[in-house]
């Protein structure tokens, strides 16, 4: 399981390669690692039928960092999404992508992508998740931001990553406070627990801070705004970020959590609240649009809102109809973007209103469209018929809010027929358009995802009972927190949720047909709304952010270095002079009886040298004393038997005069600036600081808190890790974790001198 | 910057590689005696800034072969890679494992994840510092 989730990183690396090899066939090649493992994960559909598998691996069991898997219904139908519809998005992606000069680039990131998104919805511990979760917003941003020379699409780029990421920080808290109310960062631990988690202290804080994080990333109102900017994306992102990944991300980690939290009645409130609005938004935004791409992005908006909504009614009928809703709309979203991209690409153009009559020269397009389209407006024989059933079923049930509810969703449904008719009717049917490109049939790589996502939600929607038996029933059961008996049918008789389904019917045809008369007003209205909107309120916060970046920029960054140590110095030792006094007092036992000579003389040497250093007014001969303070304390760590600290110090000490002689030669002339008082003033902070430094080092030598450790080391050096240098030992065996922070905070480090330092001769060149 | 006396050209081109070798030594020896990866990888800059201060920093730059940032990434992944064995065996983080290649005459080379670990730290500290030196150089240029 392990390598599963870490092939697709693997295979990243090797892409360019693979490339190079392969040509024009690399999405066929590069697919048949989702495909395989899409096989892989379908061998797991027998085991979670008992309940969830999980796959232990303690990675960092000292921070409670593991990278278990946890496969049960819900995790293995998103496995089995990413996988099958990341195989298709691959072959499409070669021949959309066909020829483009970053084909390979785009591999590595899309592999790397959707590996992140596998961890995702796979890791059973938190902060692996999380981790994950971050992942996926960056691959992300540099998926949306792929074509990077347009300025337009390095703009939305951001606007998804800030806002994703923003919420991802919310995320980490919530995620942090859920661990503190269970004891536990594992989620099969917590799911099992049966502490009633809404009485918690932090249970709200946890919440609020959890539901930021998924309704940035599902794009609920009011964050939708970044979801449909994401469009500058090529398409097959576009079809694999809103179908089966991403936006999903977030619906998924509030149905994990769903059982532990929905007790709660401001989880299932917020949900269902912010759910209906996003649906409601979603569809209205969609019909108002011209451009294909957009009114689809607009749609998977709705459907993120109505998954969230049903998450939030919660009742048995509700989750299935989410697993339901949510495998239907994976499959459709996947096929109509995928199709759009045909369009725009065999077209030259992404308008609708330029389109018209198509299906005589892409008659196969056509038909597909027509028939995922048929699954977007919940018509039957398709799968997204029986999701939407189910839906309306549940809401009539819903335990509270059940009118508004129900009213908000069937306005959806309606203006949603409208769409699918703006999808599937309106590019196909008609007088011919007046297309920037003469239109011919899509290559057969583009065509073959669409069809087969089509046939199997056909396939769903006929034979239900086939995806019900497999895993659905699993899925609902891991969502619900219990099992759930249901059966799925397409035709349940004559009722009121297909009464319903037939007057949203009737109202969106009317819809559609009144289009070309409404849309420009429609488009007005929508325009006029989005300079007060949430995205005008975006632009505004970003443009506050520079401000207040400046404002504290003049206030504190003053430039002058000599203010920088002051102001360190004194608030360092204040704090830990206060802390000490305050938690210790002062301490000491002084015994110089057993001091030798020699030690006095370093000693005598080190004061004379910082004296010197302080006094002198040339700049090398304070350079070269605070040298000779460097030779005597390692010459200290000599005496008292720690080689390896002093050949470091002395080796530390020459490199750090010779920077310091580079940097000599570009300094002006010294002169002295300063007036008496902020000598003085300078004087008595280092005093002070001196006085804290010390009185620290003689309370350290005589108060002992907790029995050294430096005996375990010294004992268990040569036996457990065969080295007698306890020194090397503890840096590159028993705390070789620190070490390997401190090395990258090393490079971080260089990587900002290196930066500064050519961001100066960049200056310079400048005329 | 490059100084143009003799004394330094011939002393640097003497020193220098006696320096590598021994900052090898140190590196290698470090287990069980003092020294290791970081007192070695400082021993190797201090060569290096040697040879740059006879030289000059372009020649340091051709002498390295690779840009003293490669180096630094390169520090980086091994001290990753060191991490892998572990990683497959399903162990713990940073669990050492240690191989014993046999070689001529009853000796043994000791080879092991924290060896590994230990050239990743060299190789970083190398690269950090002839970041620092070769861009200051050059940036006086």
């Amino acid at each position: 399981m392990l390598l599963a989730v870490l092939s697709g990183f693997l295979l990243a690396i090797a892409a360019p390669f693979l490339h190079r090899v392969a040509g024009k066939y690399i999405g066929w090649v590069l697919a048949l690692l989702p495909a395989s493992l899409a096989v892989y994960f379908s061998t797991f559909l027998s085991q979670v039928q008992d309940g969830p598998v999980l796959l232990e691996y303690q990675w960092l069991p000292g921070l409670d960092i593991s990278l278990n898997f946890l496969v049960d219904g819900l995790s293995l139908t998103f496995a089995l999404l990413i996988s099958g519809i990341g195989t298709f998005i691959l072959i499409y992606a070669g021949s959309y992508l066909a020829g483009h000069k970053y084909l390979a680039r785009f591999y590595v990131i899309m592999l790397s992508f959707m590996a992140s998104m596998l961890g995702l919805v796979l890791s059973d511990n938190l902060i692996t998740l999380f981790v994950f979760w971050e992942l996926t917003s960056i691959t992300s941003y540099m998926l949306i931001g792929f074509n990077h020379e347009d300025l337009d699409a390095r703009k939305c780029a951001l606007q998804g990553l800030f806002v994703t990421v923003a919420g991802g920080l919310a995320l980490m808290a919530g995620l942090i406070m859920l661990a503190i109310m269970t004891g536990s960062y594992s989620l099969a631990e917590i799911l099992a627990s049966s502490e009633p988690l809404h009485q918690h202290v932090f249970y709200t804080g946890a919440v609020l801070c959890i539901l930021a994080g998924t309704f940035t990333k599902s794009a609920q109102v009011p964050f939708h705004f970044w979801l449909p900017n994401a469009m500058a994306a090529p398409t097959p992102v576009s079809a694999f970020l809103h179908s089966a990944t991403m936006v999903k991300a977030g619906v998924y980690l509030m149905a994990r959590l769903n059982p532990s939290l929905g007790e709660g009645e401001l989880w299932s409130l917020m949900l269902m609240g912010f759910g209906a609005a996003t649906m409601f938004t979603g569809a209205w935004l969609a019909f108002g649009s011209t451009g294909i791409k957009k009114i689809l992005a607009y749609s998977t908006v709705m459907a993120l809102g109505t998954l969230t909504m049903l998450i939030g009614v919660g009742t048995e009928l509700a989750m299935t109809a989410f697993i339901c809703f949510l495998v239907a709309h994976s499959l459709y979203k996947g096929a109509l973007f995928m199709l759009a991209g045909a369009l725009d690409h065999e077209t030259g153009t992404k308008d609708i209103t330029l389109m018209g009559g198509l299906r005589k020269s892409m008659p196969a397009t056509a038909t597909i469209a027509a028939f995922a389209a048929l699954s977007l407006a919940g018509l039957p024989p398709l799968f997204g018929f029986i999701a939407k059933e189910l839906m309306l079923e549940a809401l009539i049930d819903a335990p509270v809010w059940s009118g508004v509810l129900l009213f908000v969703t069937v306005a959806s449904a309606m203006l949603i027929v409208g769409v699918a008719g703006l999808v599937a009717i309106k590019p196909f049917f008609g007088a011919k358009g007046d297309t920037p490109k003469t239109p011919h049939e899509a290559p057969f790589g583009m065509l073959i995802g669409p069809a087969v996502l089509t046939i199997i939600a056909l396939v769903f929607g006929l034979l239900p009972f086939i995806p019900e038996n497999a895993l659905l029933t699993a899925a609902v059961a891991s969502v619900y927190g219990s099992p759930v008996d249901f059966y799925l049918a397409l035709w349940h008789g004559i009722n009121a949720p297909l009464m319903l389904s037939a007057a949203s019917l009737v109202v969106g045809l009317l819809l559609f047909k009144a289009w070309p008369r409404i849309q420009p007003t429609l488009y007005a209205i929508n325009y006029a709304g989005g300079r007060v909107g949430p995205e005008a309120g975006y632009f505004k916060f970003m443009e506050w952010i520079t401000v207040v970046a400046s404002w504290q920029t003049r206030m504190l960054q003053n430039g002058v270095l000599g203010i920088y140590m002051l102001v360190m110095v004194a608030v360092t030792f204040g704090l830990a002079g206060y802390t000490m006094l305050d938690q210790y007092g002062v301490h000491f036992t002084l015994n110089l009886a057993d001091s030798h000579f020699y030690e006095w003389g370093i000693a005598l040497l080190l004061v004379a040298s910082a004296a010197f250093a302080s006094g002198t007014h040339s700049r090398l001969g304070s350079v070269a004393s605070m040298g000779v303070l460097g030779f005597g304390v390692a010459l200290t760590f000599i005496l008292f038997s720690a080689p390896d600290l002093g050949i470091t110090q002395l080796l530390v000490e020459t490199l750090t005069v010779i920077l310091l002689v580079l940097v000599l030669f570009k300094l002006p002339e010294f002169v002295n600036l300063s007036t008496p008082f902020q000598r003085y003033r300078d004087l008595a902070v280092a005093i002070f600081g001196g006085v804290v430094i010390t009185l620290m080092i003689l309370a350290v030598l005589d108060i002992q808190y907790f029995e050294s450790i430096s005996s375990y080391y010294v004992e268990n050096s040569a036996p457990l890790a065969y080295g007698r240098n306890i020194v090397n030992v503890i840096l590159v065996d028993f705390r070789a974790l620190d070490t390997l922070g401190e090395i990258f905070v090393l490079a971080l480090a260089a990587l900002g001198v290196f930066s500064m330092l050519k961001l100066k001769a960049e200056d310079q060149h400048k005329p | 910057m490059k100084s143009n006396t003799m004394i330094l050209h011939t002393a640097a081109l003497l020193i220098m590689p006696l320096q590598l070798m021994f900052s090898i030594f140190l590196l290698f020896r470090g287990h069980d005696e003092p020294g290791g990866g970081f007192i070695g990888g400082l021993v190797a800059s201090g060569a290096f800034v040697l040879y740059a201060f006879a030289f000059g920093a372009e020649a340091t730059r051709r002498l390295l072969r690779v840009g003293p940032r490669d180096l630094l990434a390169a520090g980086l992944l091994m001290g990753l890679a060191s991490t892998l064995p572990a990683f497959f065996s399903g162990q713990p983080m940073l669990t050492a494992h240690w191989w014993d290649l046999p070689l001529p005459g009853e000796a043994y080379l000791k080879l092991s994840t924290p060896l590994i670990f230990d050239i990743g730290v060299y190789l970083a500290v190398l690269g950090t510092i002839m970041t620092f030196v070769v861009g200051l150089m050059e940036s006086e240029e």
